[in-house]
């Protein structure tokens, strides 16, 4: 008996953490809407997203992966931007 | 707007105007609609690097109308940008057109808030309406131009409309005095301005920027204001002031970064713009656009590098087989011409010169013309309708393990056209290192005026059927042999940490026809007047080095043997003895004899080595030299003579696979080389690719001379 209310307990928090759950640009699924929340890189890479429009709180759709996901292209406003694994993976984001 | 309407430099009045906006937003495309103008236009970020200015005049005003590269914001982010920069802090100019997207206008506009700091009379062109209004958008420049106090003209830089009105306007508010756009941002930065610009009136500041602009540009830690502030005596109680105002509006904005707190104030403003002026039709806004539709096939991370690798196999294809057809008819002109014209020149040295050398060096350049024009179109389609940056984005993953970045794609391209510009658009690279490496492999990618020489072998030695393919290998081969050499060096003189990769893709277009046809035709014809000019010149040079000096006991010798000669057949031969043994004790006999020992190794006679020393000065130059060197050596009696049959029957294959192997891979032309230093930034990096492609060339050479041998070619 315990163990089921633990396990439904466990559920509901694990459903509850994933509302909101933090993850990488790099991970997300093609077609996927998320939100930004932080840019974890370096200066100038920060500004050259910035200037492109990826600040914190933009909204981005994944729109394509390059064979073996080595690049992905992103939707930010009207722009396609094509980003590299490794800068999307300091891309952190959440679902919308 | 036109030549005609010229009007007396002094009375005129001058008004120069800079062109600034984002990459691909149809800046030099709008030049070249108000004057005359063809600037190079491409749909990929980056097709402009480096400033060019253009004068025309309209009424009674002069303008100079400079185009400046794209930029997307003053971060002095790669080379072009900082041209940009440096020429908007610097230079002297009148007047700004602020040329941006009206299909993006939010993301445009950021760059529009930084220019309005700048304190410099401003015109807002809101290019592409044509564009804008296909997709539903409608954009109200009176309302905009009130909202921001900067006159704002919807223009088409395609359809030409709007272009007079725009230009209107700039004449307006030239005339007028300068006027302060509005930029406003929200309470607590507002709030820290008003408090810098209340001291800097307290102490009598005085500058030509007005005070609130140098109290964001300080705000915003702009190199140059604080420069100049710094050894103002008021700087002492102005520093403490602006540590208190940044803390103040990083709190506010949850960053610890002042220009990521600016870039939400920014893009907060133009949001709010934007919601005011754009309204977009409703069923346009959730559709998928054509553009994702085309990109969910060209990029898809199966079939796009397979579909990019067919498109270009299609185009070797093309370039031999349709472009065989013509060559036919211009083989059979010159051929025809050079009979004509030798029968009415009766001195035997003058008919030489104009038939063996003059037509049939020339000729031999002129011949593949068709070819160059199909690799052109090809070049062009590639780089005007958006499938460059897509192909630069399915390559940057397989680029990135040679050591090299996604974008040295787009110069990597060009040089297959011209190293040239290949060499300029390497500046769209940001780091040093990246530069430099695809500067150094930018010549594996074989230019234009090695086509004719492929062409002519692979057309020599493979049947027509499977010859295009040979040609596609080899372009190829070049490519990959790039990538390799791109690893050494990335691996020995250029090591370093990799830079990232974040690239604009644009939206598909479809290319004017004009446009195409223009920038074919002015590049074919460049090839033309190359080929009458200094190809034409250099046949000459080598006519005369090769038929000079006369040996007059050469000549009584055969002239003695000819005439004993039995048979007919034994006649041809002497005469055919005769002209080669006299070619090779010409001068360039001499210097073809000086470094053949060097070519030995490699299969190469003399001819072949000359050709190739030639080839240094342009590559075209190879089957003109060719083309002298073996009709010369050929009885010139036949009539039917051809650089391919002379080719097939003096050169065995195994060498023509090493002479190939040398054209893919040794120097670059002398003007190439020339821009190369120049880009690269000094001479030892001209020494550095001399040592690097001769050492490349000779080895694979050997190897390719050998290995073609044992497998018993
Ligand atoms: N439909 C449409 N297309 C345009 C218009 N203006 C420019 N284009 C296209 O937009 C693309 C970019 O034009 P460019 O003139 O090269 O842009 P640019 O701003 O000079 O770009 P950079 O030199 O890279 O900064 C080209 O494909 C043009 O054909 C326009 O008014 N309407
Ligand atoms: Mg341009």
């Amino acid at each position: 008996m315990t163990g089921i209310v633990y396990s439904l307990w466990l559920i509901i928090i694990f459903k509850k953490d994933k509302v909101n759950i933090m993850k990488k640009l790099i991970d997300c699924e093609k077609g996927e809407k998320v939100k930004v929340l932080k840019l974890a890189t370096n200066y100038d890479l920060k500004q050259r997203l910035i200037s492109f429009g990826i600040m914190k709180d933009a909204q981005l759709q994944v729109l394509e992966h390059a064979p073996r996901k080595k690049t992905i292209e992103v939707k930010v406003g009207k722009m396609r931007i094509a980003l590299r694994a490794e800068e999307a993976e300091l891309i952190e984001v959440e679902e919308i | 707007m036109n030549e005609e309407t010229k009007v007396c430099p002094i009375i005129a009045n001058h008004i120069k105007v800079a062109l600034v906006g984002q990459p691909n937003v149809g800046k030099s495309m709008l030049i070249n609609s108000v004057s005359n103008a063809h600037l190079h236009v491409g749909n990929f970020s980056g097709v402009t690097v480096d400033k060019t200015e253009v004068l025309f005049d309209y009424k009674h005003y002069h303008f100079t109308v400079v185009d400046l590269p794209g930029t997307y914001a003053f971060t002095d982010y790669t080379i072009e940008e900082r041209v940009t920069r440096d020429y908007l802090c610097a230079e002297d100019y009148d007047i700004i057109i602020n040329v941006v997207d009206s299909t993006n206008l939010e993301k445009n506009l950021q760059l529009t808030a930084e220019l309005f700091t700048m304190s410099k009379k401003m015109v807002i062109a809101l290019n592409m309406s044509d564009e804008a209004d296909k997709e539903g958008i409608e954009i109200n420049a009176e309302y905009m131009s009130e909202l921001l106090n900067v006159s704002c003209v919807k223009v088409s830089a395609a359809q030409k409309t709007g272009i007079e009105a725009l230009i209107n306007s700039v004449i307006e508010v030239h005339e007028k005095p300068k006027v302060e756009p509005k930029l406003v941002f929200s309470e607590p930065v507002e709030e820290e301005i008003q408090k810098i610009v209340a001291y800097l009136k307290k102490h009598k500041y005085e500058a030509k920027n007005s005070s609130r602009n140098i109290a964001i540009n300080l705000l915003k830690e702009n190199r140059k204001t604080y420069e100049k502030l710094h050894d103002d005596p008021i700087w002492i109680e102005l520093q403490p002031l602006l540590i208190e105002a940044s803390k103040h509006i990083e709190l506010h904005h949850d960053t610890d970064d002042i220009k990521e707190a600016f870039a939400e104030e920014y893009a907060a403003f133009n949001r709010g713009i934007v919601a005011e002026v754009v309204k977009v039709k409703k069923q346009e806004q959730e559709k998928k656009t054509l553009t994702e539709k085309i990109d969910s096939v060209l990029i898809h991370p199966l079939y796009g590098i397979p579909i990019f690798l067919f498109l270009m196999w299609g185009l070797f294809q093309l370039t031999f087989v349709l472009g065989a057809v013509p060559m036919e008819w211009i083989d059979g002109f010159f051929g025809w011409f050079g009979d004509a014209i030798g029968a009415t020149i009766a001195n035997e040295d003058i008919r030489s010169l104009v038939v063996d050398g003059l037509i049939a060096g020339v000729g031999a350049v002129v011949l593949f013309t068709p070819n160059i024009i199909i690799l052109f179109i090809g070049i062009a389609l590639l780089e005007s309708t958006g499938y460059m940056s897509r192909v630069a984005f399915l390559l940057d993953g397989f680029f990135h393990k040679f050591g090299l970045h996604g974008q040295s794609f787009i110069p990597l391209v060009t040089g297959f056209g011209c190293s040239i510009p290949a060499y300029m658009s390497a500046r769209i690279l940001k780091n040093d290192r990246d530069r430099l490496l695809t500067l150094f492999i930018i010549s594996f990618m074989s230019c234009g005026a090695r086509l004719p020489v492929y062409v002519l072998f692979a057309g020599a030695f493979f049947s027509e059927a499977i010859a295009g393919n040979v040609l596609f290998a080899i372009y190829i081969t070049g490519a990959i042999l790039g990538l390799i050499a791109a690893k050494v060096l990335k691996m020995t003189a250029f090591k370093g940490v990799d830079e990232p990769f974040v690239m604009e893709m644009p939206k598909y277009r479809l290319p004017s026809f004009k446009l195409v046809w223009h920038t074919v035709v002015s590049k074919t014809l460049m090839y033309l007047k190359k080929a009458g000019t200094f190809i034409a010149g250099a046949t000459i040079l080598i006519w005369f080095l090769s038929n000079y000096p006369h040996n007059a006991e050469l000549e009584k010798k055969y002239d003695v043997k000819i005439e004993q000669a039995q048979t007919a057949d034994e006649k041809v031969k002497l005469t055919n003895e005769f002209a080669s043994k006299n070619l090779e004790q010409s001068y360039l006999g001499r210097i073809g004899a000086f470094s053949e020992p060097l070519f030995r190794p490699l299969g190469l006679d003399w001819k072949m080595a000359v050709a190739l020393e030639t080839g240094l000065a342009a590559k075209e130059v190879i089957v003109s030299t060719l083309g002298v060197l073996y009709a010369l050596g050929e009885n010139v009696d036949e009539t039917t003579y051809s650089l391919k049959d002379a080719i097939i029957k003096n050169i065995s294959f195994a060498s023509a696979v090493a002479f190939i192997v040398i054209i893919m891979v040794y120097l670059p032309c002398f003007a190439a080389s020339v821009v190369f230093t120049r880009e690269a930034g000094g001479i030892k990096y001209f020494f550095y690719l001399l040592a690097f492609t001769s050492i490349t060339a000779y080895v694979l050479a050997f190897l390719a001379y050998h290995i073609t041998l044992l497998l018993g070619y």
